[in-house]
């Protein structure tokens, strides 16, 4: 069996993989019945509908000749995991992890650092430009959402401002 | 005359300093995104919903439609000088507007686009007025059953309009519903899973979900394709004005455009971006005059008629929302969020219990659709050198607005950590080619629909029949099937695939 959609056939698994994991986790919560819906039902219900829907795209998948095979094509990897990491050092600077003794940093620090690993996952990177970019992302977001908006968070690291 | 007294109304809470400032604001905001590329109205609604926690709700709600509207305007700009839609509603904008700019009258196909859509705003807002209370008066009838049919409708409508796969779509919206269910079930208090993790109690926020999957996930696709030079075209401004010849053209293209957005943005699934492709089809069917410049070679009714029509959609979106409570697409499931972020409940009671909110927002689209104007034909030069500005400034910019807005909207790092989980699932949804709207429209619904069906089986005793045998429901759910018996007809199977793959 050849696949003939590739794209087709991991959508159709995902669906088919979450809905079925959805339904199962359902029977753990009440059931019940229609007249009186317990807990349970409804995601059964939706649960069983999605695991279905996957399965037809896996078969047609299968079945159905595409020009091209639909191929899924090389990840983009590195900004991928550049964006990502970029976004949880953010979290990890501005909140801390308190269960590892990490401090909070402050929002400040937080953008520099994500400003300059965001920028890694770009095609070009220029050390010099990307530094003046995130001083003037530092600078406009204090200045917006700091003293503009007034939203409540750690502007600098906890162990100056204490 | 009722609709007087409640437009008048409508314009004095959208005439005060504040409110005047926030649609502003908003329709700035709007034309940015609209303009640049790779920006599109869902992900920065998403990420300005936290910052309007601390404004009183009828300036955030101004704000944020002057967003989804102004993105309209912005959006043609783009499509016209860079070959590039700025936004999915100015798509079929590129086909003809460009051409008309490698042909030097960039400037009369920004003026029509901007002109178009300023009397298709206005009419579509007459339109929202109109049809508001007529409507809202049908929805007080409803019972859970028929909630739960139009829900089904909605949904089924927002996915047959979508481009590709029509299982896909489906799949999407249900695992939308899904995922809307993981929290604490308001009917009995049990925690559906959560896996012992206090936070999930909650439920998953839908801004991170939102910004994970509509910011960081089409950045990381964005980046991930080889990106071509931008090529932009430069305008006089006192190039801008269209001549006799394109008046004579452009007017009845403006109105068939205006009426069909207006009506097609009414429809649960539709708004601008259906509406643009239907006006597009709908001229091109029409016959040239002689000496008409042919439809691909830059014939400014190209232009004229999807901006007027995405324009009007995107207003008259707002009806089933503020009527029914029911978002018709993915931006104005956002504006379900940001109507709870302020203890809205969205719905018919709106207009009785918020009369202010509800003629202020859309006298503010008035105002707007004016500001617009102005912001975008004799400020285009601005514009301009906005498109030069290179992708590698703005994504990490986007990068960080992303997060510090999902921070704040419960000052908690948790909202960070789910919104970097749903960059990667939004990566992976691009790649196997899964239309992530309907996720959105799913998630804002399944807590709903789980409600109403309940409720409406309570009243049945355990009776599915219910559904079929009350008239208005049963009508509805008929109104979706035929939706779905159409689309897989095979004629039409095969137009609808043509009409998405012009692009």
């Amino acid at each position: 069996m050849r696949i003939k959609s590739q794209k087709d056939f991991f959508a159709g698994l995902l669906y088919v993989v979450i809905g079925g994991g959805f339904a199962i986790g359902a029977t753990n919560y009440t059931v019940g019945n229609a007249a009186r819906m317990g807990p349970g039902y409804f995601p059964l219900l939706v649960g069983i509908l999605l695991a279905i829907l996957g399965a037809i795209i896996v078969v047609k998948s299968l079945v159905v000749e595409t020009p091209d095979g639909d191929k899924i094509g090389k990840w983009a990897w590195k900004p991928l995991i550049f964006i990502i990491l970029a976004n949880f050092l953010f979290g990890i600077l501005l909140g801390g992890v308190p269960s590892l003794g990490i401090p909070s940093l402050g929002v400040i620090v937080g953008i520099i650092v994500i400003t300059l690993v965001a920028a890694k996952a770009g095609p070009e990177f220029n050390l010099k430009e990307v530094i003046i970019l995130a001083i003037i992302l530092a600078v406009g977001s204090w200045v917006v959402f700091i003293w503009g908006l007034n939203l409540q968070m750690q502007v600098w690291p906890s162990f100056i401002s204490g | 005359m009722d609709l007087i007294n409640n437009l008048a109304l409508g314009f004095s809470v959208a005439f005060t300093l504040q409110n005047l400032m926030y649609a502003f604001v908003g329709c700035l905001l709007g034309t940015l995104i609209g303009v640049l590329p790779g920006v599109g109205p869902v992900a920065t609604i998403a990420m300005l919903l936290p910052t309007t926690y601390a404004l009183p709700p009828v300036a955030a709600l101004i704000m944020l439609a002057g967003i989804y509207y102004g993105a309209q305007y912005g959006g043609s700009t783009t499509a016209i000088l860079v070959n590039l839609p700025g936004e999915a509603s100015s798509v079929v904008t590129v086909i003809d507007g460009h051409q008309m700019a490698r042909r030097g009258r960039a400037g009369p196909a920004l003026a029509s686009a901007a002109i178009g859509s300023f009397l298709a705003g206005c009419f579509g807002t007459l339109v929202l007025a109109g049809f508001a209370v007529p409507l809202t008066e049908v929805a007080f009838k409803f019972g859970p059953a028929e909630y739960f049919s139009l829900m089904v409708l909605g949904l089924i409508g927002a996915v047959v309009l979508a481009s590709g796969s029509l299982v896909k779509a489906i799949g999407m919206i249900v695992l939308g519903l899904l995922l809307g269910l993981v929290g604490t079930d308001v009917n009995s208090g049990v925690a559906r899973y959560s896996f012992d993790i206090p936070e999930l109690t909650d439920g998953i926020g839908f801004i991170a979900i939102a910004m994970g999957v509509f910011g960081y996930g089409e950045i990381i696709a964005n980046l991930g394709q080889a990106q071509g030079k931008r090529e932009v075209f430069d305008v006089k401004l006192q190039h801008l004005y269209p001549t006799k010849e394109d008046w004579k053209l452009m007017t009845p293209s403006i109105v068939r455009g205006t009426l069909l957005g207006s009506a097609l943005g009414i429809l649960p699934g539709g708004g601008a971006v259906l509406s643009a492709f239907a006006a597009y089809t709908i001229e091109k069917k029409t016959k040239l005059k002689p000496g008409e410049v042919p439809f691909g070679k830059g014939n400014i009714r190209g232009v004229a008629a999807p901006e007027s029509a995405n324009n009007a959609g995107s207003q008259t979106s707002f009806i089933p929302l503020l009527t029914l409570g029911i978002p018709p697409n993915a931006v104005m499931a956002l504006m379900v969020g940001a109507m709870t972020i302020h203890n809205i409940q969205p719905g018919p009671q709106v207009m009785t219990s918020n009369p202010d909110l509800f003629w202020g927002l859309i006298a503010s689209m008035w105002i707007g659709n004016a500001m617009l104007i102005i912001l975008n034909l004799p400020l285009i030069g601005l514009w301009i050198k906005l498109l030069t500005v290179p992708y590698r400034w703005l994504f990490p910019a986007i990068v960080l607005f992303c997060a510090i807005g999902v921070y704040t909207t419960n000052n908690n790092t948790w909202d960070i950590w789910i919104m970097g989980w749903f960059g990667i699932i939004g990566y992976i949804f691009h790649k196997l080619a899964m239309e992530p709207a309907p996720l959105l429209l799913g998630l804002i619904l399944g807590p709903m629909m789980e409600e109403n069906l309940r409720r409406a089986l309570l009243l049945s005793r355990g009776d599915w029949g219910i559904l079929v045998t009350r008239p208005l429901s049963a009508t509805l759910l008929a109104l979706a099937a035929a939706l779905l018996v159409i689309v897989l007809l095979p004629a039409i199977k095969r137009s609808r695939e043509e009409a998405f793959v012009e692009d």
